[in-house]
């Protein structure tokens, strides 16, 4: 009789001992009921607690993993500014290694048991659609996702939820927009990523550029095992079509393989590309290595990349946001570059805590949505926002740009539209505030 | 005919790294009937090294002959520290042990140099070649060219070591049967060590060769060393030759099922070819020995 | 008898549980679930690794078959949840037949190999056909608690409930199975699959069944968390899961349906201990990945210095209070019968040594 295919006593057991521990451990409160001001979970009389789901290791890391430090340093310069009413902010924000499933543990572990104030800033499209709706059961507000999916706007089944950047459909239409009118008569082909990112892209494009141009669409697997292979193949698939603009809906790493792969083909299309993929210095950093011995492409496989970008850029060392959030760089976040993650993830949190302020001195979490919802001014962003009771969206716009010398130089106005086939693209016309004196909205 | 032409020689380049990677498993598979699943994370983990020395110095051949020393040192020392205890235990303690060496050193070079993506430098030019005006695609340009040398000549100088050596003799020995090379005089220790430097040697030349295309981060190595591992069980663990075939094999193929077919499918593709070949041979192509058949 | 004393066991825990998860508050109640489901497909793995003798480094892959099809059978035919996950299980099942007819005549590293291919392979059909599976952003569906138990019922709670009485179903049916003449055909086909033959056990099948069995574990596992987490995405079923399978198989003591239990509490609750301890202590990328080489060091660790995994280990510790008899004897202290002696003397930990025995002998 052998007892080890019985359901054993023991680990039952301590199982059931297990359960009770966590039982206790779970119940001991985290003592945020404090004094008279305590206006909601997560917020005290000293402090303010938010919470997000980042990748922090794994496939989507690199890069990424910036963006929350980068918000945690503007946060940290905030803190010791005052404060937001006197509280300090404090943000904790959980790996979820870019797996849905992990995602679901730490949003339920912030918002049950840590008892966040806000989700603030949850990244990435397949990963935060597994919690928005939990989330938004919760009634916890949940701010500023980050990713371009048009999905964040639907205020009637997500309340709570508001996007920040520039939503992918509308990338297209005014990279489609430029395309249109300064490439008439080319052959166009799209390389884009095989999800919601590259698909809206795909659709914000084709809503500007006439389908007859189109000579070809080469979407790519992420996933892929072996990226490099499968790029180049999609890249000689490219060039077989002739085209002499490749628009591209692609993340940095395989942004850099397409280069990579054109530069071997012997292929150089003018390359059109999403602010998703094109901060120069991440870039840069990919390619490097290469630049060297990059034979008849002259100096730099980055020069003469038309982007479009929805924050100053980088080179403009002059503008008054670049060098506020250098300055905070160099104090906080010195190891970390200075570059476009860093620059996202600082402007987020400059969008969060003007939000904040305007949420009010005893804020409950109603109180923060409905700030948002009264609209925000527009701040870093260099269009203005969507938000409104009825539209969750938020920057309306971005300006094209070409990326020169390594720094991305603009190319015309701010330009906005909107979601639909048929909206048009215009001019913006109002202006960019410059930042705050002492940087605290 | 020119994509056809620029995928056959594309998937030629993909396919020696990963007969390279094969190839390293092959060996320590003979050699200790151990599958070492941290081959791809020793082999990222010498190619830091490298960048390092080549930063620091700007030459990529004293990084190049870094991360060769390194390979054998990393792979001799995981052996005698980690590995020689499993032996005689049950075999899924040396899977679970060298599994947990893989995230360690994955975990390591974390902690060490951060989850960035970092650019690696190409041996040669990447630039394709071309006959007149007709493009052959990655696979022929210098570095693919070296690439596929280096891997064949790592390939051929280990056909060599086993077959005209006494020390390639005794590791033949040992690894056919342990008990009996240890009572005609063998010290089995030393062979094992052996093996996985040797091992280590050639997982780190395929991460030189093949991080330039995947740039360099803690998981870098993690596809490769799947596409390897299922190559050399396509070939047979116990052929040489077998994981090169099987590796030139599953690159070609999932090159073409890439630019042919879809993006989606190469991993299915590569599933379905290792699933028929070990239904027909379930000890891969070139199995030295037929399986029991009772 | 024997299946009288297991559903009782299984009704008393059963019991101890439910009650229990009443009392905790929502996070743990998710986490129970957690538990729960994780431990179904680690009790599978361990059955097909532990009692026949075979290799998967791709369950992940069935967990996927299972959560996927409770996702779509949900959305499209709203079945009852219980037919739905049995219909998960047997949809997984079904897979795993396949598999198992694939791989009946590979051995270790070759199995493992393919089975490898499998998990990595198998989430790219999502993408492939994302009109049916949502591609990356997957699939995201609802449950609702049954009318019966009121309102005001929470949901957590009742997730809880259905995971853990799931679990306990299948453990019963497990340790059922395996006290049978089917457990005892398995592992003599796994210490030596060449007497089995010649005994008349035809091999090939019953390796296949034991595939079967695994799979529809793995699958009943994927269709609980999916029902918990309400949400099915291809990344969220990375060669990652089926590695961490095998590890908690192996960490938890390999060959006991207990050890599977202290696996599947180890693999949920210890990332988010780790996790928390690195984020609380306000390290950034480079010190998430701290909780990660923990994790690989404690695996070298554990199998070095504790081969037969925590429940080998509560064992021994058991074992010394127990007065010594003649044979090797288990926690409870009751005597090996005699013929268990016999058959090698194997004690209770180290049920592949013979196995082992053979296969370092001597070419394969």
């Amino acid at each position: 009789m052998n007892r080890s295919h019985r359901l054993g006593i023991a680990p039952l057991a301590a199982l059931a001992a297990g359960t009770l521990v966590i039982a206790a451990c779970g119940n001991s409160g985290s003592g945020s009921s404090g004094a008279l001001q305590a206006s909601a979970p997560g917020v005290t009389t000293k402090t303010i607690t938010i919470g997000s789901h980042q990748p922090l290791t794994g496939i989507a890391a690199p890069g990424y993993d910036e963006i929350a430090p980068a918000s945690n340093a503007y946060f940290q310069y905030v803190n010791a500014h005052g404060g937001v009413y006197g509280r300090k902010i404090i943000y904790k924000y959980l790996n979820d290694q870019y797996n849905s499933s992990i995602t679901t543990t730490d949003v339920r572990q912030l918002i049950l048991q840590d008892k966040v104030f806000a989700i603030f800033n949850g990244l990435g499209t397949p990963t935060h659609l597994a919690v928005a709706p939990f989330i938004n059961a919760e009634k916890v507000p949940d701010l500023f996702v980050a990713s371009g999916c048009a999905c964040w706007n639907a205020t009637s089944t997500l309340p709570e939820t508001f996007g920040w950047q520039i939503n992918y459909i509308r990338e297209g239409k005014l990279l489609g927009n430029y395309i249109e009118s300064h490439f008439k008569g080319d052959k166009i082909a799209y390389f884009y990523q095989n999800d919601e990112f590259g698909q809206d892209g795909v659709k914000g494009l084709s809503y500007e550029i006439p389908a007859s141009q189109v000579v070809a669409k080469e979407p790519y697997n992420v996933a892929a095992s072996n990226p490099a292979g499968e790029v180049g193949t999609l890249t000689a698939a490219l060039k077989a079509s002739k085209a002499q603009v490749v628009v591209a809906f692609a993340v940095p790493a395989f942004m850099a393989l397409l280069r990579l792969s054109e530069l071997s083909l012997g292929y150089s299309p003018t390359l059109v590309s999403s602010d998703v993929g094109s901060d120069p210095i991440t870039l840069t950093g990919l390619l490097n290595s290469f630049a060297k011995k990059s034979g008849s492409f002259g100096a730099g496989l980055i020069q003469g990349i038309i982007t479009d970008s929805y924050l100053p850029s980088l080179g403009s060392a002059g503008d008054s946001w670049i060098k506020l959030f250098t300055k905070i760089h160099d104090q906080y976040i010195p190891k970390l570059p200075m570059d476009g993650n860093v620059l996202y993830g600082m402007s987020v949190a400059y969008t969060f805590v003007q939000a904040l302020f305007k949420a009010g001195k005893n804020p409950t979490r109603q109180d923060l949505v409905n700030a948002v919802n009264g609209g925000l001014p527009q701040g870093v962003s260099v269009a203005p926002y969507a938000y409104s009771g009825s539209d969750h969206d938020g920057m309306t716009g971005a300006y094209m740009a070409e990326v020169k010398n390594g720094v991305l130089v603009a190319l015309g106005p701010t330009q906005v539209t909107d979601n639909s086939p048929t909206g048009p693209v215009t001019t913006d016309s109002t202006a960019q505030p410059p930042a705050p004196a002492n940087g605290i909205p | 005919m020119q994509e056809f032409v620029e995928f056959t020689l594309g998937g030629l380049g993909d396919g020696v790294i990963y007969a390279a990677i094969g190839l390293s498993l092959v060996l320590i598979w003979r050699g200790t009937r151990v599958l070492n699943y941290a081959q791809g994370g020793m082999a990222m983990f010498t190619s830091y090294l490298a960048l390092f020395i080549i930063n620091a110095t700007g030459s990529y051949w004293l990084g190049f002959v870094v991360a060769l020393a390194a390979g054998l040192v990393l792979g001799a020392v995981l052996e005698r520290a980690v590995v020689r205890p499993t032996l005689g235990k049950p075999p899924l303690n040396a899977v679970i042990v060298t599994i947990g060496l893989l995230i360690l050193i994955e975990g390591v070079a974390g902690i060490m140099y951060g989850s960035k993506n970092r650019s690696f430098p190409a041996p040669f030019s990447i630039v394709g070649a071309k006959i007149g005006s007709f493009a052959l695609g990655p696979g022929s340009s210098p570095t693919a060219i070296f690439t596929a040398a280096a891997v064949l000549a790592a390939a051929g100088l280990l056909a060599l070591l086993f077959r005209y050596t006494a020390v390639g003799l005794r590791m033949r020995a040992s690894a056919f049967s342990g008990t009996v090379a240890q009572l005609m005089g063998i010290r089995i220790g030393r062979i094992t060590t052996l093996g996985w430097a040797l091992a280590g040697l050639i997982g780190a030349l395929a991460g030189m060769l093949v991080t330039p295309q995947t740039f360099l981060y803690p998981n870098s190595m993690d596809s490769i060393f799947v596409l390897g591992f299922t190559a050399a069980v396509i070939g047979g663990l116990d052929s040489p030759v077998g994981a090169i075939v099987g590796g030139l094999l599953l690159g070609v193929a999932l090159n073409y099922v890439t630019g042919y077919v879809g993006s989606n499918l190469p991993e299915l593709a590569g599933l379905a070819i290792l699933v028929l070949v070990l239904m027909l041979r379930p000890s891969g192509l070139f199995a030295s020995t037929a399986t029991r058949q009772v | 008898m024997t299946l009288a004393r297991h559903a009782g066991i299984a009704i008393v825990a059963g019991v101890v549980l439910l009650a229990l998860s009443a009392r905790l508050d929502s996070y743990r109640q998710y986490q129970l679930a957690e538990v729960a489901a994780t431990v179904v497909a680690v009790a599978g793995l361990t059955v097909l690794i532990g009692i026949s003798g075979q290799i998967s480094i791709g369950h992940g892959a069935f967990m996927f078959i299972g959560a996927y099809a409770t996702a779509l059978i949900i959305m499209h035919l709203n079945w009852n949840l219980a037919l739905v996950i049995l219909a998960s299980a047997v949809v997984a099942g079904l897979a795993g037949a396949v598999m198992g007819v694939a791989a009946a005549r590979l051995r270790g590293p070759y199995l493992a190999g393919a089975t490898l291919m499998l998990a990595v392979a198998l989430p790219a059909v999502a993408y492939q056909w994302q009109g049916v599976f949502g591609g990356d952003q997957g699939l995201d569906f609802a449950v609702t608690t049954p009318g019966f138990l009121g309102v005001n019922f929470g949901l957590t709670e009742w997730q809880a409930w259905v995971c853990c009485v799931c679990a306990l179903l299948v453990m019963v049916v497990l340790a059922n199975v395996l006290r049978s003449r089917v457990g005892r055909n398995w592992r003599a086909v796994r210490d030596n699959d060449t007497a089995a033959a010649l005994a008349g056990l035809n091999v090939a099948v019953l390796r296949v069944r034991a595939f079967v069995v695994s799979a529809a574990c793995a699958g009943v596992a994927g269709s609980l968390l999916a029902t918990t987490m309400l949400n099915v995405t291809p990344g969220a079923f990375t060669l990652a899961l089926s590695i961490q399978l095998l590890t908690a198989v192996v960490l938890g003591g390999l060959g006991s349906l207990a050890g599977a239990v202290w696996g599947g509490i180890i693999l949920v609750l210890v990332p988010p201990f780790l996790t928390n301890f690195a984020s609380s202590h306000g390290l950034a990328s480079a010190g998430a990945s701290v909780p990660i080489a923990g994790y690989g060091l404690v695996l070298i660790v554990v199998m070095l210095a504790f081969p037969t995994g925590v429940q080998g280990g509560v064992r021994r510790l058991l074992g010394p209070v127990v007065p010594a008899a003649s044979g090797p004897v288990n926690a409870l202290g009751r005597r090996w019968p005699a013929i268990r002696k016999k058959a090698g003397g194997r004690d209770a930990g180290h049920e592949l040594t013979s196995t082992q025995e053979v296969d370092k002998e001597g070419t394969r």
